[in-house]
């Protein structure tokens, strides 16, 4: 989330679920929403048949969405950039810019503007393959809606450039004022239940809950008041530099709580050595995972459904999980792990329950200060929500970011890190399917989602007919990285040039193809964008 | 505005129905086809009610009250009337609530009780049970179908995915899947709102057949594990044998107003699975064997300890979850923070 920290200030989705029909267009750039966000999907499709958003879909794969679309484009992958600005060269030539938005909220218009000069409709169709006429189509639709929402997902973050495309999302939005107002803003829409809440309570290397900073003198002391006891100034390690280090020996201890990263790590081979030179391996999890399986020592944790607590969605909704069943056997709670470890090393830690750590929390996390399990009740309440009397807050920078300005970022476009070329000619990309959910180690105990989700591997028309394979036909696809045999799901969808698979399946796992090129600054693995070639398998 | 029903001062809102008003002040109105979430089909004409100075019965679904209007519920005109519908009702399908799963929770039965209806008294030749038992996750009985139309609704106009339709009109109306398919071989995505909203057993939860009768299970709220939308959903558990039988989406909620997707409806095997883990297991020897929880906490927090002492703490690295909830993440964060000492915290989803 570091691209929108930096141009608002907040990496948050910034607008409500419910406010998602207030639009008059939605553009869903890098999205399956469908897929991947059914539900939210559903009411953008109904928005669209009844008449009140008209929706933008621009996707290398003709998703499910674009069937709802007024307009739909396939760009290349990885050439989200090009065709952002190449939008926002079109809106800036036509005046359909806001002007006095950003001349009051927002600051460095100049710097963007001089670089999206460059981007006119031709050079956009030649670097990304959207006809310049659709990007002037587009640019019309959206530059000229009275609000307009933007909605992506990991088909913009997961590239090299994913800082660059998430703050070129924001440039546009910036640029069209449709910020800080109902039915607009900049949504990523988060892939797991509680990834927002993980990253809120201070599940990131550089930040304590609530993003106050790691080795800001106030925010230290504050915590080592707070928690009384000294506290590291440093800042850490992100886990894919953290898989690097444990390669090389450096990193002694791994402790993974509720995470595969044997099946959703790129470049696996690696993953798997790094775990093995580890000195010591602790996994908590409800399962006997591929990577617990690596483990030194597992540790029984409960599944969501035994226990209380809170969820924070992807729309910072904060909501309440009670208890349905016992959990099996001696499976403790993860904080109760927490606490007996933490106590074995001296420390001395009472919980009792969620609700004692819940309001513990909120005393050092000011955005939660205000949320108490009683006014989460049934509807659950928006963050920020800095005191009790607050009612939340659905819509985020109204009036002002939460950085006070605005800040517009010049971004060129750059190619992805690896390229086909003559011996690997297909862009290799990964993604999610319905019936599926992330490394499958819960989906995948139901079998009647497996008889409707297995693995395979997507291919165009064209892709399947160059080598003779039919529907079911067995295909092996192959990387710089490995190879993966797997049947063949042969869709008009997936554009000529473009092999799509799906990451959730260990015995044929997608990231076992991927690159491990990183973002420079979000460090986010490159799954989106890599170059293959296929064979008959 | 202030109208009277049976003889009671009842408050309606604007835009209310007749059926919402008496709803809020605890009178029960049947209804077949209506529900809040479709709105008024105007189909069934169970709901009809007598309305002072008019001469035909009006459907209490759709028309809305007047100040003053006086409202009768229960007259012999519209008993008969609810009953002539009823009657036909089930003497036109298999309605044999033995072993029906929505038996307990089918607003047929409610109506047939509120009317005092054993079962039908028109004789037709022998109704058939018709069964469709393509899909994964959804069971259809046609012959237990009513054609109030709030699947097909529902299918088109909530969560749109535009996959029901009606086949023929009238009596014969038929619900049908895609140009007639079998659900399973249609283009269904199995989200289950059908089965939702149905009122009888037509369409019915596969993967709760035979599990738990209705009063026998209690709803407990939660949240969706899987993706970020955080749908809201109602867990029905079977206390006694400690296990879920079934998943519906919370109507109402904000985030989802009762819908779901197949993950989050269907995908709940896993919490009862036999595969879940037990107990701590540490390894020896390359073999994990079952450990106290004494033993393996020992072990972990002696080990962790040693390597902090040895090679410092930032040879440590915790991967928090977003699985687990905010107050488990923050634990664990305040565990890595201060109990071993370092910063070293990052989760595996980047989005
Ligand atoms: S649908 Fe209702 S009335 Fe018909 S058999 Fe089932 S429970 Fe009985
Ligand atoms: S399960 Fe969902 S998609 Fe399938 S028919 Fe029912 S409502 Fe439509
Ligand atoms: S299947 Fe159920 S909801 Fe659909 S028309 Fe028949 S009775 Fe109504
Ligand atoms: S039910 Fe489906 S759409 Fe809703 S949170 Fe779960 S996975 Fe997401
Ligand atoms: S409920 Fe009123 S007509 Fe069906």
């Amino acid at each position: 989330m570091a691209g929108l920290a930096a141009s608002f200030g907040s990496g948050a989705m910034t607008n409500d679920i419910a406010g998602l029909d207030k639009s008059d267009v939605a553009l869903i750039i890098g999205s399956d929403t469908s897929e991947c966000h059914p539900v939210l999907a559903a009411r953008l499709k109904k928005a669209a048949v009844d008449g009140k958003v008209k929706i933008i879909v621009i996707d290398p794969k003709r998703i499910k969405m674009a069937d709802f679309a007024t307009i739909y484009a396939c760009q290349r992958p990885g050439t989200d950039v090009a065709v952002l600005n190449g939008m926002m060269h079109l809106i800036i030539k036509n005046g359909w810019e806001d002007k006095k938005f950003i001349e009051e909220r927002t600051e460095g218009y100049e710097a963007l503007k001089e670089e999206v000069a460059k981007y006119t409709p031709e050079y956009v169709e030649k670097v990304s393959g959207v006809p310049a006429k659709t990007l002037e189509q587009i640019a019309e639709l959206f530059g000229r809606a009275e609000t307009a929402a933007l909605y992506y997902a990991m088909g913009i973050t997961q590239h090299t450039t994913g800082v660059d495309n998430v703050r070129s999302t924001a440039n546009l939005q910036m640029l069209c004022g449709n910020m800080g107002k109902v039915g607009g803003g900049v949504n990523p829409l988060r892939g797991q239940s509680n990834v927002q809440g993980a990253c809120d309570m201070g599940g990131l290397p550089n930040v304590f809950p609530a993003y106050q900073k790691i080795g800001d003198a106030a925010v230290q002391e504050k915590f080592e008041k707070f928690w009384g006891v000294k506290l590291s100034d440093k800042v850490g390690m992100t886990m894919t530099v953290a898989f690097d280090k444990a390669y090389n020996g450096e990193m002694k201890a791994f402790y993974i709580m509720g995470e595969n990263p044997m099946v959703s790590d790129p470049d696996l081979h690696h993953a798997e050595e790094a775990l093995k030179k580890l000195e010591f391996l602790v996994v908590q999890d409800i399962f006997l995972t591929e990577t617990a399986q690596l483990a030194h020592v597992v540790l029984p944790a409960t599944s969501p459904a035994e226990k209380e607590g809170t969820f924070s969605n992807t729309e910072r909704r904060v909501q309440l999980l009670f208890k349905a069943v016992n959990a099996p056997g001696q499976a403790k709670h993860d904080w109760e792990i927490h606490q007996l470890i933490a106590n074995k090393m001296g420390l001395n830690w009472n919980y009792t329950k969620a609700e004692e750590i819940f309001d513990e929390m909120r005393k050092c996390t000011p955005s939660y200060a205000g949320l108490t399990y009683k006014r989460l009740g049934f509807a659950g309440m928006h963050w920020p929500c800095p005191n009790e009397e607050h009612p939340g807050t659905p819509v985020l920078h109204i009036g002002k970011f939460t950085r006070g300005l605005g800040l517009f970022a010049a971004i060129p476009f750059k190619e992805p890190a690896e390229m086909p070329d003559k011996e690997y000619p297909l862009y290799f990309t990964t993604g999610r399917v319905l019936q599926q959910y992330h490394t499958g180690t819960m989906t995948r105990k139901t079998p009647g989602l497996n008889n409707l989700a297995g693995p395979h591997v997507m291919l165009s028309v064209e892709d399947a007919e160059a080598i003779c394979v039919k529907n079911g036909d067995k295909v092996k696809v192959s990387t710089r990285r490995g190879s993966i045999v797997t049947g063949a799901f042969i869709t008009k969808r997936c554009p000529k040039g473009t092999v799509f698979m799906p990451f959730h399946f260990a015995e044929a796992a997608a990231n076992k193809l991927t690159i491990n090129a990183l973002d420079p600054i979000a460090k986010i693995p490159e799954y989106k964008v890599c170059a293959c070639k296929i064979e008959k398998g | 505005m202030q109208i009277t029903i049976n003889g009671r001062p009842v408050e309606a809102k604007p835009g209310q129905t007749i059926h919402q008003a008496a709803k809020a002040a605890g009178i029960y109105i049947p209804t077949l086809c209506y529900h809040e979430k479709v709105g008024a089909a105007g189909k069934c004409r169970v709901c009809v009610v007598e309305i002072e100075g008019m001469p035909a019965l009006q459907t209490a679904c759709s028309v809305e009250p007047r100040e003053g209007m006086k409202i009768k519920t229960r007259t012999d005109r519209v008993l008969a009337a609810q009953k002539l519908v009823v009657d036909l009702l089930l003497s036109t399908g298999t309605h044999d609530c033995l072993a029906c799963d929505q038996n307990g929770h089918c607003e047929l039965q409610d109506v047939a009780y509120y009317l005092g209806m054993e079962r039908g008294s028109f004789k037709y030749a022998d109704v058939e049970s018709v069964k469709d038992d393509s899909s994964e996750f959804v069971s259809v009985e046609r012959s237990k179908c009513i054609s109030c139309g709030r699947c097909v609704a529902a299918c088109n106009n909530t969560v749109t995915n535009r996959v029901l339709d009606f086949k023929y009109r009238g009596h014969k109306a038929e619900i049908v899947f895609d140009d007639d398919k079998p659900m399973g071989e249609s283009s269904c995505v199995q989200c289950g709102e059908c089965a939702q909203i149905c009122p009888v057993g037509a369409l019915t939860d596969k993967l709760s057949k035979g599990k738990a009768r209705r009063w026998d299970t209690e709803k407990v709220y939660s949240v969706c594990p899987y993706c970020g939308v955080g749908c809201k959903l109602e867990l029905h558990v079977d206390r006694k044998k400690n296990e879920i039988v079934r998943i519906t989406g919370a109507e109402g909620a904000p985030t989802n107003n009762g819908m779901l997707c197949v993950k989050g409806r269907y995908g709940y095997d896993f919490v009862g699975h036999p595969d879940r883990l037990t107990t701590p297991l540490i390894k020896e020897n390359g073999k994990f064997r079952e450990a106290s929880w004494d033993e393996a906490i020992t072990l972990v927090a002696g080990k962790l300890a040693e390597i902090k002492q040895k090679h410092g703490a930032d040879a440590l690295m915790g991967l928090c979850s977003a699985k687990v909830t905010n107050e488990e993440n923050y634990t664990f964060q305040k565990f890595f923070r201060t109990a071993i000492g370092t910063n070293n915290i990052d989760h595996c989803a980047r989005l």
